[in-house]
C-alpha cells in the first residue's frame, strides 16, 4: 500500500506533519498514521492561546480501536483549532492533509524546522 | 514463540487484511474498516474467521460426568445437537474461561468429530461433546479435563483438536439466508443430504442448536450461535476445507476489530479481558452470567458459588454510556460521579468522586455513535440509569449505568 506524503511539509517520526510557510503553520497527522489508526472517532486538542512544545504531546486522537497521543513538530502558540473535527472526526481519515488538520500554531522564534524529517526521510521510514 | 496461523491466513493476506496477535494467533483484525465491517453485520451480513477458537472433544461412558464436573451449566439438559454457554471455574468459583458446549451425535469418538456424520455411531451410543475454549486457552482446558478425568478415574476420551478444525462465523440479519443457500447442495458422499435435506435441517435450528450439514459440499458442524448479538451461525469444518467454506459466503469479511465492537454492544464478555484468573479474577455472578450456573449440579467451584449467591456480590459487571465527549477504555476508573455540573468536568477539574469500580472494555459504539464501556462497579451503583463518572486521562466524565446489551438483540 502506498501513502500520500506531500512534498510541501516536514514530518515527525511519530507521524505528525507541519506546514513550513507563513506566519502560522498547521499541524496534522500523516496519511500513514490515519490508516494505521483506522476509523477516528474522537479528537482532543488544546485551546487557542495555549503553548505547545516541540516533541511534546499536544492532543489525543482516538480511533475505534486505539488511543494515540499527537506530538508537536515545533514549539509555538496555538492560534486556531480545527473545531470541525469535534463533530466530524472522520475528516482525519478522509483528508489528513487538508480538512483533517489539527491546530494552527504561530511558531516560536527558535522553532527549528530543519530538525524535522524531510518528505523523503519520512517516506523511507514508513516504507 | 511463533504465532499460530489460521488455515485461511494466506487468503486474508491476499484480501489485504491487517493482522494482530490474539491469544498467540496471527489473526485478521481489519479487512476494510471496523465501522464498515461492523455495519455490515448489523445491517446485512459479515463473515469472520474464528479458527483461533479452541476445540476439545470428549466422549465415552463418563463423558457427561466429566463435562458436568468441569463446567457450570447443566450438561444433562443437552440432547445431541443442543449446545449451551458455560463457565469453567476453579474451586473458588473464579472463571478461567467461558465456552460453548455442543453435544455431538452419540457414538462420535473423541478426535473424530471433524469426519462429520460418518463418525457418529462408531462408538456405539456413548455420549460425545465438543466444547470451544477461547483462543490460547485450549491447552489449559485440555490439561484440566485430562487431569480431572485421571484423578477421578473417569472413563472418557479427551482430545485436543484445535488444529483439525477451521471455524467461521456468519452473522447478521441476512446470515440465515446465506446459510440456507450454502447448505442447499448437500454432500456428495452422503445420500440423505440430497434434495436440500441439509438446508432444511439448518433452517430448523433454533438458537443454540447445531447439526451436521454440508456447507458448499464440505461436511461441517453448523451451529446457530454467535458473538455479535445478531442472528447467525458458526460453522466448524475440517481445516483443509476452510477455503471452500469461506468462499461459499458472499458477504463482508470482518476482522477481530469489528468482532470486539459488536460483542461490546451486545454486552458479551471477552475472556482474558473482562475476566481473567490472574488480572481480573471474577465469578460468574459478578460477571452477570449466573444464568449459566446450575447450583443443583456438581461441579468444581459450586460450593464457593453457592456461598456467594447467598451472600451477594460486592461488584457487578455493567455497561456505562458516557454523557460527555470522550471514549471509555479498559482500565479506566469509575467514580461515584463528578462533584459539580458538566461544565466543571469539561474544564478538567480534579477528580472529586470516590472510586467505585473500573472498566475492562470500551469503545465508541459504531451502531449508536456513543461512547460505551463495560466493567465492574460496586453493586449499589450497578443499577440502570445511575449516574457515575469515568476518569478519562485524569478528567472525570459524566456517565450513566446501562445494563447491557446496549442494542436490541
Amino acid at each position: 500500500m502506498s501513502f500520500e506524503t506531500p512534498d510541501d511539509r516536514r514530518y515527525l517520526e511519530s507521524h505528525e506533519w507541519t506546514t513550513t510557510d507563513g506566519d502560522a503553520v498547521r499541524f496534522g497527522i500523516s496519511d500513514f498514521a490515519q490508516d494505521e489508526l483506522g476509523d477516528v472517532v474522537f479528537v482532543e486538542l488544546p485551546d487557542a492561546g495555549d503553548e505547545v512544545t516541540a516533541g511534546e504531546e499536544f492532543g489525543v486522537v482516538e480511533s475505534i480501536k486505539a488511543v494515540s497521543d499527537v506530538y508537536a513538530p515545533v514549539s509555538g502558540e496555538v492560534v486556531a483549532v480545527n473545531e470541525d473535527l469535534f463533530d466530524a472526526p472522520e475528516l482525519l481519515n478522509q483528508d489528513p492533509y487538508g480538512e483533517g488538520w489539527l491546530i494552527e500554531v504561530e511558531p516560536a522564534a527558535d522553532a527549528d524546522f530543519d530538525a524535522l524529517l524531510s518528505p523523503d526521510d519520512y517516506r523511507d521510514q514508513i516504507e | 514463540m511463533a504465532r499460530r496461523k489460521p488455515p485461511l491466513h494466506a487468503v486474508h493476506e491476499d484480501r489485504g487484511a491487517r493482522f494482530t496477535d490474539f491469544g498467540g494467533w496471527d489473526m485478521p483484525v481489519e479487512f476494510d474498516s471496523i465501522r464498515t465491517e461492523h455495519s455490515a453485520v448489523r445491517e446485512a451480513a459479515g463473515i469472520f474467521d474464528v479458527s483461533h477458537m479452541g476445540e476439545v472433544e470428549v466422549a465415552g461412558p463418563d463423558a457427561t460426568t466429566l463435562m458436568q464436573r468441569l463446567t457450570t451449566n447443566d450438561v444433562t439438559a443437552l440432547d445431541p445437537g443442543d449446545s449451551q454457554y458455560a463457565a469453567i471455574t476453579d474451586a473458588e468459583g473464579v472463571m478461567h474461561d467461558d465456552t460453548v458446549v455442543y453435544r455431538l451425535p452419540d457414538g462420535t469418538p473423541a478426535g473424530e468429530a471433524a469426519d462429520g456424520r460418518v463418525a457418529a455411531g462408531r462408538n456405539g451410543d456413548e455420549p460425545a461433546y465438543l466444547f470451544i475454549p477461547n483462543a490460547g486457552h485450549d491447552d489449559e482446558a485440555y490439561a484440566r479435563w485430562v487431569e480431572y478425568r485421571d484423578e477421578h478415574a473417569l472413563d472418557a476420551d479427551v482430545e485436543l483438536t484445535t488444529g483439525e478444525w477451521a471455524m467461521v462465523a456468519v452473522q447478521g440479519p441476512d446470515a440465515p439466508e446465506l446459510l440456507f443457500e450454502a447448505t442447499e447442495v448437500g454432500s456428495e458422499g452422503i445420500e440423505s443430504t440430497a434434495g436440500g435435506a441439509d438446508a432444511a435441517a439448518v433452517r430448523d435450528l433454533s438458537k443454540f442448536e447445531a447439526t451436521h450439514a454440508a456447507v458448499a459440499g464440505v461436511e461441517s458442524w453448523v451451529a446457530r450461535t454467535g458473538y455479535t448479538g445478531e442472528a447467525g451461525f458458526e460453522v466448524l469444518c475440517p481445516t483443509p476445507d476452510a477455503e471452500a467454506v469461506w468462499d461459499a459466503f458472499d458477504c463482508q469479511p470482518c476482522g477481530l476489530g469489528a468482532r470486539d465492537t459488536l460483542r461490546m454492544e451486545a454486552g458479551f464478555l471477552l475472556s482474558g479481558q473482562d475476566f481473567d484468573p490472574d488480572e481480573e479474577p471474577r465469578t460468574p455472578y459478578e460477571a452477570r452470567i449466573g444464568f449459566a450456573v446450575k447450583l443443583d449440579t456438581e461441579f468444581v467451584g459450586r460450593d464457593a458459588l453457592e456461598r456467594q449467591k447467598e451472600e451477594g456480590v460486592d461488584e457487578k459487571f455493567v455497561g456505562v454510556r458516557l454523557l460527555d465527549r470522550g471514549v471509555p477504555r479498559g482500565g479506566y476508573a469509575v467514580t461515584d460521579g463528578p462533584g459539580g455540573d458538566a461544565d466543571d468536568a469539561e474544564d478538567g477539574e480534579e477528580t472529586t468522586g470516590a472510586e467505585i469500580g473500573h472498566l475492562t472494555s470500551g469503545t465508541m459504539s459504531p451502531t449508536l455513535n456513543e461512547p460505551i464501556g463495560l466493567g465492574y462497579l460496586r453493586s449499589e451503583y450497578a443499577n440502570a440509569g445511575d449516574r457515575v463518572g469515568v476518569v478519562v486521562r485524569g478528567e472525570e466524565k459524566r456517565a450513566e449505568v446501562v445494563i447491557p446489551p446496549f442494542i436490541d438483540t
